[in-house]
């Protein structure tokens, strides 16, 4: 899924990171960590193609296969969860999206909430709602920058369902790798 | 056809924001009818119809750059370029979708503009009517491509204003030219101005949103 030689970023004179190499594949777990502003967000977001690297070859899968949540789980905060899925199954050309929405909401908890708009909600259910997004379109490749941010136990152990799921290649970006270490294949950590 | 449908459910998106945030329409609508009212007051009793006439082309280009500003705050506030960048629809989608909204909430504003010009100058005629229509198509696009383009900066809320306001030069130049009765070829300036301007925008929008 992912094939990185010698990637670099840079922003002008300042180096996020560099010479990174990286061969992830489907069943895999990629394990970023390092301390804050150590390039973390920053590799993830040329893993997602958000953000072009400066230094080296990167090979990815096309963007429909790439689901991506950043630290903000990256959904409308005046909409409905079921609006927001609505939308972004509309654009990933989700065949019965109706029935993958509802599956989704089901799974992490929302269902109850699917027309209350999402500013009224906890920080932890936002995210469990990101997660929702991110895997709406059943992408190959999941990138996941603090996913465990806000989440309650019952959250953290719906990510677990996520991570240990083998069909699909995994990067993690983390500060805190306790829960995601037993998991990992592969692990980068930035100083 | 789903460039259509992805272009309609981005502009439906946008519209329905506003109606549950309701923060842009009655901004403008506050601040058009405020600025006619202050144009009223400020200029004498009797001025020429043409000097007035340029006043509200004043009004209605301030009162677009407020809806431009607030464009792309729900994308800016919680990083959502990022994961409709990541759609695997056509990137001008997401400009097309915002043009759409923000032409919807221009016109909008317009049909409160245009009576209140009525009433504290004189009124308008079919061509000046015209003449907004084809200018809120240029500013519309042009506005959405720099307001993408501004929540890249840090002083984005300066940086709009700098981008937009000398490209809306021409745009205030025809629609004064074409309200005053200066001739259709003012009309068909604004109509290439779309054009032009229209195009380069749908083009450019794909480079503005990726990141370098």
């Amino acid at each position: 899924m992912i094939r990185a030689r010698r990637l670099g970023k840079r922003y002008g004179e300042r180096r996020v990171f560099a010479d990174v190499d990286l061969d992830l594949d489907r069943g895999g777990l990629l394990l970023v960590t390092g301390p804050n502003g150590s390039g973390k967000t920053t590799l993830l977001r040329v893993l997602a193609g958000l953000a072009a690297p400066s230094a080296g070859e990167l090979q990815l899968p096309p963007r429909e296969a790439i689901g991506y949540l950043g630290h903000e789980p990256l959904v409308y905060r005046e909409l409905t969860p079921l609006e927001n899925l609505s939308l972004f199954g509309r654009l990933y050309r989700i065949p019965e999206r109706g029935e993958r929405i509802g599956m989704l909401l089901e799974r992490f908890g929302l269902w109850e909430v699917r027309h209350e708009r999402v500013a009224t909600f906890s920080r932890g259910m936002q995210q469990r709602l990101g997660l929702c997004r991110v895997l709406l379109h059943d992408p190959g490749l999941l990138l996941l920058d603090e996913p465990a941010n806000a989440l309650d136990s019952h959250g953290l152990e719906l990510l677990g369902d996520v991570l240990a799921d083998r069909g699909r290649a995994v990067a993690v970006a983390t500060h805190d790798p306790r829960s995601v270490e037993p998991l990992a294949t592969e692990r980068l950590a930035f100083a | 056809m789903r460039y259509a449908s992805d272009v309609g459910a981005l502009a439906r998106k946008d519209l329905l924001l506003e109606l549950r945030a309701k923060e842009t329409l009655p901004a403008m609508l506050v601040f058009v009818v405020a600025a006619l009212t202050v144009f009223h007051f400020a200029v004498p009793h009797g001025t020429r119809h043409v000097a007035a006439l340029g006043l509200l082309w004043v009004a209605l280009v301030f009162t677009a750059l407020l809806a431009l500003t607030r464009a792309f705050v729900a994308e800016r506030e919680q990083g959502l370029l990022d994961a409709l960048v990541l759609a695997p629809c056509d990137r001008s989608a997401i400009w097309l979708g915002k043009t759409l909204a923000v032409l919807a909430f221009l016109v909008a504003a317009e049909v409160v503009a245009l009576p209140a010009f009525a009433v504290f100058f004189s009124g308008v005629d079919g061509r000046t009517v015209l003449a907004v229509a084809l200018a809120d198509v240029g500013i519309g696009t042009v506005g959405t491509l720099l307001g993408a383009m501004a929540v890249a900066g840090r002083a984005r809320e300066l940086l709009l204003p700098l981008l937009f306001l000398p490209l809306a030069v021409p745009i205030v130049v025809g629609g004064v030219g074409a309200s005053a009765g200066a001739g259709a070829r003012y009309l068909l300036f604004l109509v290439l101005y779309d054009a032009v301007f229209g195009l380069l925008s749908w083009a450019a929008f794909e480079y503005v949103v990726a990141e370098a």
